[in-house]
């Protein structure tokens, strides 16, 4: 258990210091918010309306922000190599990756998103829906995103490749959480898709894992 | 099935089977598509929908097949990973193209039956945005296997992909249950029999036929294509050694 411990604090670590963390991603995620009034023009009513799928979204692209540092660097300097032959089943050490990555900036991507929403214009209310959504749907994002990280080992332009490998598996997360958040601000009843939503992410909590460790396996041997 | 199976395995049987199977079930697509299309064009206009329902003969079985070939790779990619066949491999990596353009020719008739039908070349409704993810697979999986310079683990990250994108394709079939937005429901194999009428009926199975069997054709060949060149690789790093 121990080592279970010092692995997450350890990937924790990576995915916080030396350059990632929230500096990168809040700093991507900020960014990427203001475009959207620049482009689509400041008009408090029509943002309000497309805010927290604004928020969503961007959500959904800053999460494939720091998936190339979860396998890559173990990849190359040999780390991942001694990984698979620890006592620690590899499938347990990219759930706990994952889990890490998600910790050091999926968590902290959940409180800027309602900050986000309310900026342009969504209701406060939706504030507590929105943090839910996000930490359901970060978890998502990071054990779909490490399958991609981990199958696009070895790759030229790896980080490319994990993005197109791994869009498409966002689709559902995103579609469950952007119909929650709709229901809700139509004031209709927004529990199924924020259950489907913790269903995806069950989902890839438990079968990720397993995937990742195949292709890790794959690019090792 | 497993003994079906167990005979193609043998890539000299393969090779005898598929050189007269393949022409075969090209002739038999093209007789196919010659009497789905005739019905087809003669069939009465709709009553909604006027001459446009004739895009459906075209647009149906490329969705169907579109789904069909994802299912054949998803189980070829599994046959491949589990028991190391190396045709199984070869077949996945033949159908997939296939089963790209199928979707995309679904994804375009789609479109231009909206055009005229629903006033708008593309309505973001669940089944059109889940075949296009379907289509996104199909890039995805074509994109890792070029990007891996070792053709072995190429085709084994390739095969993990298609598995996990095989999740997605229950998610294209009960997405119309889940969303019933702007697409119509099912009709062919809608609850309490079908419910379009027999003149459209016969025209869609007949095309439908046709499609499998071009399908048919097209991989063969394809996969006859698939282990001539491996066995050129292999033949020309025997001369190089």
């Amino acid at each position: 258990m121990s080592a279970a411990l010092q692995l997450l604090r350890r990937e924790m670590a990576i995915a916080w210091g030396r350059g990632g963390g929230l500096m990168v991603t809040g700093g991507f995620f900020a960014g990427a918010t203001l475009l959207l009034p620049l482009a689509s023009g400041p008009e408090p009513e029509r943002l309000a309306q497309i805010a927290p799928g604004a928020a969503w979204t961007v959500l959904a692209l800053s999460a494939l922000l720091g998936l190339e540092r979860l396998f890559e660097r173990d990849y190359e300097d040999g780390a991942l190599d001694l990984m698979a032959h620890a006592a620690l089943p590899l499938e347990f050490t990219c759930a706990l990756k994952c889990l890490g990555h998600w910790l050091a900036t999926g968590a902290p991507l959940a409180l800027l998103a309602p900050l986000a929403a309310i900026a342009l214009g969504a209701s406060p209310a939706l504030a507590p829906l929105l943090f839910a959504c996000a930490l359901a749907g970060g978890l998502a994002f990071a054990f779909t995103g490490g399958i991609g990280a981990a199958l696009s080992l070895g790759a030229r332009r790896g980080g490319l490749l994990t993005a197109v490998i791994v869009l498409p598996l966002f689709v559902p997360p995103v579609i469950f959480g952007g119909g929650a958040l709709d229901a809700f601000t139509a004031g209709l009843p927004w529990r199924a898709g924020f259950a489907l939503l913790g269903a995806y992410a069950a989902a890839a909590v438990a079968l990720g894992p397993l995937a990742m460790a195949a292709a890790c396996r794959n690019a090792l041997s | 099935m497993t003994q079906a199976l167990a005979f193609l395995y043998n890539p000299h049987r393969f090779m005898a089977f598929s050189a007269w199977a393949a022409p075969l079930l090209g002739a038999l697509a093209l007789a196919l598509a010659a009497a789905g299309l005739w019905l087809g064009f003669t069939a009465p206009e709709d009553y909604q929908q006027g001459d446009t329902v004739r895009i459906m003969f075209i647009h149906v079985p490329a969705a169907w097949l579109g789904l069909f070939v994802y299912v054949c790779l998803g189980g070829a990619s599994f046959l491949s990973l589990v028991f190391r066949q190396a045709l199984a491999d070869a077949a996945a990596r033949a159908a997939a193209p296939i089963g790209a353009v199928f979707t995309a020719l679904a994804l375009a008739t789609g479109s231009l039956w909206g055009k005229p039908m629903w006033g708008a070349w593309w309505v973001w409704d669940a089944r059109l945005t889940s075949v296009l993810v379907l289509f996104l697979f199909y890039v995805a999986y074509m994109a890792l296997r070029a990007a891996l310079d070792d053709e072995a683990k190429g085709a084994r990250a390739a095969a993990i992909l298609a598995l996990v994108g095989l999740v997605n394709v229950p998610v294209v079939h009960w997405s119309v249950e889940w969303w019933n937005t702007l697409h119509q429901g099912r009709t062919v194999f809608a609850a309490g029999g079908s419910r379009a009428a027999t003149v459209f009926l016969i025209p869609l199975l007949l095309m439908s036929l046709s499609y499998m069997a071009a399908f048919g054709a097209l991989w063969l060949v394809r996969i006859r294509g698939e282990v001539w060149r491996r066995r050129a690789a292999a033949a020309e790093a025997r001369l190089a050694r």
